[in-house]
């Protein structure tokens, strides 16, 4: 049932909102990024690779990798956010640790850890996906070995019209509404990250996802760009080694 | 063999995921990795192209020990037959007693005439194992206990520019300010002095040298710093 829809901030389908990235702007970090979708803004801070402890969680085949989102208690639009891990802020940590593990060679890093903490200030939607973003950006800057970026997004349906970057009047809207958080490898061309809320046929499902990987793939070029201009003024440094 | 093709400029940053070159003659060096027939950035640096040799050179990140760097370390604990040595890195190292001493130490004895706990060191590394097992050692030409002085930390990515072409900055700062200064390749690096004014002076100056490290022209820069500083006239050494 197809009925047309105006997405209230006037967007095309397939737009995503305005981004701005940064990288490098927590200075007692090991690297660090902030990224801002609209009106969503997520930094993330990454410490280590860095010794890990209580010992049992070692392992001396690879390192591991420690994923902590947190919604400030400003940062809604609704109510206030009561500080501290939620079973919703658990649950995002856990699945940002798997969309960030499958692009990080932790081989390298035996018994140790690498912490990404993941604040954000200011929501509209989409704070998983911001989220990642940031934290791909951060863990690149802190010199963590990758084999790919991570970019992610969501995209949707909302009475049967397939949009990209849901905003949260459209997650919140009196209809039918499907919304599929995505992060994906661009270079690998995988997904790291797929879950959903609402109903879509596998037809619909395949036609989000060739949509969300577009959209990545414009994102993941804002990443590279934001990560080149904290570097850019290096070029310029002689060789020092050999 | 087909020729292989360069997919970047030389000496450009690139990012992780970004291919590089591709083709099958290339040799890799730190830092890229080979992906079928695409060569891959595996971290954030400058490339260089040498010649088939592909490196990455890292400019961000946490100290990974490698083996014959001199680091400086802290003696974090004290165990039956050596000590554990604080490397500023993800990884403590093993400083065995044999390692340390010529003399016979029985076992068990207390080794802390020897090393007390938060003593710093200036140590080799001997091995590093897979598992990231770092062994260190302090028998060897300048590797000793440090006495006295302060510590300083910066990113161990710009300690090559803060000992600069063969040890010449790192000799300009000595000379002008006169200070004992031993840099560790883990970012650590101790200055000791008779006089404080000087040794602030070469600790502003390694500051400046980390944040200032892209620079051309650093060695000037620092030179005119120095002399403007110090209010001597210092020999600019020719590289």
């Amino acid at each position: 049932m197809k009925k047309s829809f105006k997405r209230p901030d006037g967007r095309a389908y397939d737009e995503i909102r305005p981004i701005k990235a940064e990288v490098g702007v927590v200075s007692r970090a090991d690297g660090s990024a902030r990224f801002q979708i609209g009106k969503t803004v997520a930094y993330a801070a990454v410490y280590g690779p860095r010794s890990l402890y209580p010992k049992f969680l070692q392992n001396p085949k690879h390192g591991l990798l420690r994923c902590y989102y947190n919604m400030l208690p400003f940062s809604s639009k609704g109510e206030r956010i009561r500080p501290g891990p939620s079973r919703r802020a658990m649950e995002i940590s856990l699945v940002t640790e798997k969309a960030l593990t499958p692009a990080i060679d932790l081989t390298k890093y035996p018994n140790a850890v690498v912490d990404v903490f993941i604040e954000l200030p200011q929501t509209d939607a989409g704070t998983r996906c911001a989220g990642i973003t940031a934290a791909a950006m951060a863990l690149a800057d802190a010199g963590i070995v990758m084999y790919d970026l991570v970019s992610a997004v969501a995209v949707g349906y909302v009475n049967g019209n397939l949009i990209a970057d849901l905003i949260y009047d459209e997650e919140a809207y009196p209809g039918e509404v499907a919304d599929i958080p995505v992060a994906y490898m661009p270079r690998r061309d995988k997904f790291s990250l797929l879950q959903m809320d609402g109903k879509v046929s596998s037809e619909q499902l395949q036609k989000a996802l060739e949509l969300a990987k577009k959209v990545c793939l414009q994102i993941c070029d804002i990443q590279r760009k934001a990560l080149k201009r904290r570097y850019e003024k290096y070029k310029l440094m002689e060789n020092m080694e050999g | 063999m087909s020729r292989g093709k360069q997919l970047v400029k030389d000496k450009s940053i690139v990012v992780p995921g970004e291919v590089v070159a591709e083709g099958k003659d290339f040799i890799l060096g730190p830092g890229v990795r080979r992906e079928g027939n695409q060569i891959v950035a595996s971290r954030v640096g400058l490339i260089h192209f040498e010649g088939k040799l592909i490196k990455l050179i890292a400019l961000s990140g946490r100290y990974i020990p490698r083996r014959d760097d001199v680091i400086i370390g802290r003696i974090k604990e004290i165990l039956i037959n050596g000590w554990l040595v604080d490397t500023e890195s993800a990884y403590p190292a093993m400083l065995n007693v044999r390692d340390a001493v010529t003399e016979y130490v029985a076992k068990g004895s207390d080794l802390t005439r020897f090393f007390d706990f938060n003593d710093y060191i200036v140590c080799k590394i001997i091995n590093v194992t897979p598992q990231m097992l770092v062994d260190v050692t302090t028998k060897g030409p300048g590797l000793k206990k440090l006495i006295g002085g302060r510590i300083i930390k910066v990113n161990p990515n710009k300690v090559p520019r803060i000992i600069g072409k063969k040890g010449s900055m790192l000799n300009m700062i000595k000379q002008a300010t006169g200070c004992n200064i031993i840099v560790g390749q883990n970012g650590v690096i101790w200055i000791k002095s008779t006089d404080p004014k000087m040794e602030l002076i070469a600790v502003n100056t390694i500051k400046t040298i980390e944040e200032e490290s892209h620079v051309p022209g650093l060695t000037e820069k620092i030179h005119a710093y120095l002399e403007k500083e110090t209010g001597k006239k210092i020999k600019l050494q020719k590289e």
